[in-house]
């Protein structure tokens, strides 16, 4: 057989049906839920009298729009407490698994997929949330679908899919102190564009993906879909299999030595065929900081917002012009001179326990800039909360002025009280900076949580390759 | 699902690359349970100054674009969130058929399933398009998805590609769903094959206690 990618592996055993001049019919393994993007799913299902065909491999949760800080604020919003009510009956009626609100293991639905283990490698996962992407750190294949395509997997646990190209995003060498794996990934949209991975599933590889933690290749992959990338992926490896091993939804013992063995063969076969290939050196890369209204508009933290008249492409120089004035900011300023407002620290992309050690391990000691007025860590989900309270992250956090809150998706795209007010200017560790995003009028910059975290302390950005902690250390 | 064969109607300009499905309906409008009436939600913040009143600026406000139908637009049309409210709003607002020089994945996949044609042309017509929708007050365009054909009344002449099997579902209204249950034999032959993979499909009986 010739060799092949990951992407074609996971792609081939699920094909269901194939006809010539037709999209394949793809088998899904998991399917994912939220309030948000499945209610008419789930009213056309029943109105063709239709059922959902595997509840089991179904999983619901609560995410973009309760509140983190009070759950019972979630239903003051009557809209909010329709969709609610929808996916609480919807999930009743067809014998669906649901982490409510208030379940012990809610959380965003990209962050509980691979913390319970319901994310698996080798899976196909598909999700009514273009995020999806994420959970293809373990080496499954998972897209963002819409809500048209929500309903058909639950009629018919299969999606009508037509195969995507393949391209290759090598990370070489090693990361940099200070880099992580959101300024990688950060640094590859600024590269190939917002649009670079259209019609595309990405794998990543390379010295610097493989050493990175489960979570930051989760970071990465979930930013995928920024580059425009169906999917992103990374070949399962020792880190995956030490990752996976015990959680909630696993198989336990003899069963998952044997889930380790096929999940081995998966990786990508020497002498396999991308369609095309990008390449990067981690010793080029820097701390990243978005200065513009989508994620492509990023520049190292030592560098200056640009200047318009630099760009080649008509096209990119009336963007950037536009992008400079709704984010009020004016060329040639160092990125370090902007100052903030508010700082999120949260989202799909950067609210793991990993993120938020980095993020207290910077705001140790110190305190929030008392020109910010508002400083968040949103934990991922309510295991992620435990955790980090186990550790005592929350005290460090609270003692530094941050606000310490309950798990959801929160100011990352605002549909909860979490809306950052118009004019006003955040750092985020999410992973969208569109206009009005984190709210109307609102201005977003992507960066780091340590990044985040220092620009906190500090009020602006601030390099944090020379940051030193409270007692002098580096 | 509407079908779609042949569409002529007045054309609209929306002038910007990356327009992103929150600029199309933003978050506080995914709130809501139906997919009806997000026309007039349809680029909210663009289109309204405080009090829902229409911004005269915007485009799509000014009244020789009023019952446009065909959106003619920058590459990267619907990058960003897979809400399939976009082109929800965007039917409902009027329009039919989109043209653009590129999509982002989602959205144009969510457009097929809404009766909503979007058609790829090169930057130079689109460039092209763009001219003669700004310069001819009234200025019409007819889309033929049977001949894969976008035409104005002055010579105008552009054929496009569309995948086979996707123009065909758009032509009958094909409903997807149905379609695959055609090979419901071969679904469950699958998951029968497929228990077999280990962890793969297996049942998941782990059950979770909300406390």
């Amino acid at each position: 057989m010739a060799p092949r990618t990951l992407y074609e592996k996971i792609w081939e055993s699920h094909v269901v049906h194939e006809e010539p001049g037709q999209p394949a019919l793809l088998y899904i393994d998991r399917h994912l839920i939220h309030e948000a993007t499945s209610p008419q799913a789930f009213a056309g299902l029943k109105a063709a009298g239709r059922k959902v065909r595997r509840p089991e491999l179904t999983f619901a949760v609560m995410d973009h729009s309760v509140s983190t800080k009070n759950r019972s604020l979630s239903l003051l919003d009557p809209d909010a407490a329709a969709q609610f009510e929808a996916l609480t009956k919807n999930c009743e009626e067809f014998g669906i698994n649901l982490f409510d609100m208030n379940s012990q293991n809610q959380g965003i639905v990209h962050v509980i997929g691979p913390e319970l283990g319901i994310t698996q490698p080798g899976c196909t996962i598909v999700c009514g949330d273009s995020h999806t992407s994420t959970h293809g750190a373990l080496g499954a294949l998972a897209f963002g679908i819409g809500t048209s395509e929500v309903e058909h997997v639950l009629a018919t646990q299969c999606l009508s899919q037509s195969k995507s190209k393949t391209m290759k995003i090598e990370v070489r060498g090693n990361r940099p102190h200070g880099v992580t794996a959101k300024d990688i990934v950060l640094a590859i949209i600024g590269k190939i564009g917002i649009d670079g991975g259209t019609g595309h599933v990405v794998e990543f590889t390379g010295e610097a993906i493989r050493g990175l933690s489960m979570e930051g290749r989760m970071t990465v992959c979930n930013m995928s879909i920024e580059g425009g990338a169906r999917a992103g992926m990374v070949a399962p490896d020792d880190t995956t299999f030490a990752y996976m091993e015990g959680r909630a939804f696993m198989p336990r013992g003899k069963d998952f030595e044997e889930a380790v063995q096929y999940w081995r063969s998966l990786a990508t076969d020497e002498g396999a065929q991308y369609d095309s290939t990008v390449t990067l050196q981690a010793e080029d890369l820097a701390p990243m900081v978005t200065w513009g209204t989508n994620p492509g508009m990023v520049t190292q933290v030592t560098s200056r917002v640009p200047e318009p008249s630099s760009f080649q492409n008509p096209v990119d120089r009336k963007a950037a012009e536009s992008a400079l004035v709704y984010m009020d900011l004016k060329p040639g300023t160092p990125i370090e001179n902007i100052s903030l407002d508010r700082v999120f620290i949260g989202s799909c992309t950067n609210s793991r326990l990993e993120d938020l050690r980095a993020a207290a391990k910077v705001v140790t000691g110190r305190h929030v800039a008392k020109s910010l007025k508002q400083a968040l860590v949103v934990p991922g989900s309510r295991v992620v909360k435990a955790m980090a309270e186990k550790e005592g992250l929350d005290k460090i956090f609270r003692d530094a002025g941050f606000e310490w809150r309950d798990a959801g998706c929160s100011m990352c795209l605002a549909m909860n009280d979490d809306v950052l007010p118009s004019g006003e200017r955040c750092a985020s560790t999410s992973n969208r900076n569109f206009e009005g995003r984190q709210g109307k009028g609102s201005r977003t910059h992507l960066v780091s949580p340590a990044m985040a975290a220092a620009a906190a302390i500090e009020g602006h950005f601030v390099d944090i390759r020379n940051w030193k902690n409270a007692n002098g250390a580096e | 699902m509407k079908p779609f064969s042949m569409h002529t109607g007045l054309a609209a300009p929306m002038d910007r690359v990356n327009v992103d499905t929150d600029q199309m309906v933003p978050k506080q409008f995914i709130k809501l349970c139906t997919r009806e009436g997000f026309g007039r939600v349809l680029f909210y913040d663009w289109r309204y100054l405080p009090g829902e009143k229409p911004d005269p600026e915007f485009i799509l406000n000014q009244p020789r674009y009023k019952g446009a139908s065909v959106l003619v637009a920058r590459a990267n049309f619907g990058c960003g969130s897979s809400r399939e409210h976009a082109p929800w709003a965007i039917l409902d607002y009027g329009f039919r058929a989109i043209l653009a020089p590129s999509y982002a994945d989602i959205f144009y996949n969510n457009c097929f399933k809404n009766g909503i044609l979007p058609v790829t042309l090169t930057n130079e017509q689109i460039d092209e398009v763009f001219k003669r929708t700004e310069k001819n007050e009234g200025y019409r365009l007819t889309v033929d998805l049977e001949q894969q054909l976008v035409t104005d009344s002055d010579g105008l002449r552009y054929s496009f590609e569309i995948d086979p099997f996707r123009r065909e579902c758009l032509l009958k209204g094909l409903d997807d769903i149905g379609l695959s249950l055609v090979h419901e034999a071969d679904i469950s032959a699958f998951e029968k094959k497929h228990m077999h993979v280990p962890a793969m499909n297996t049942p998941l009986d782990v059950k979770f206690h909300n406390s």
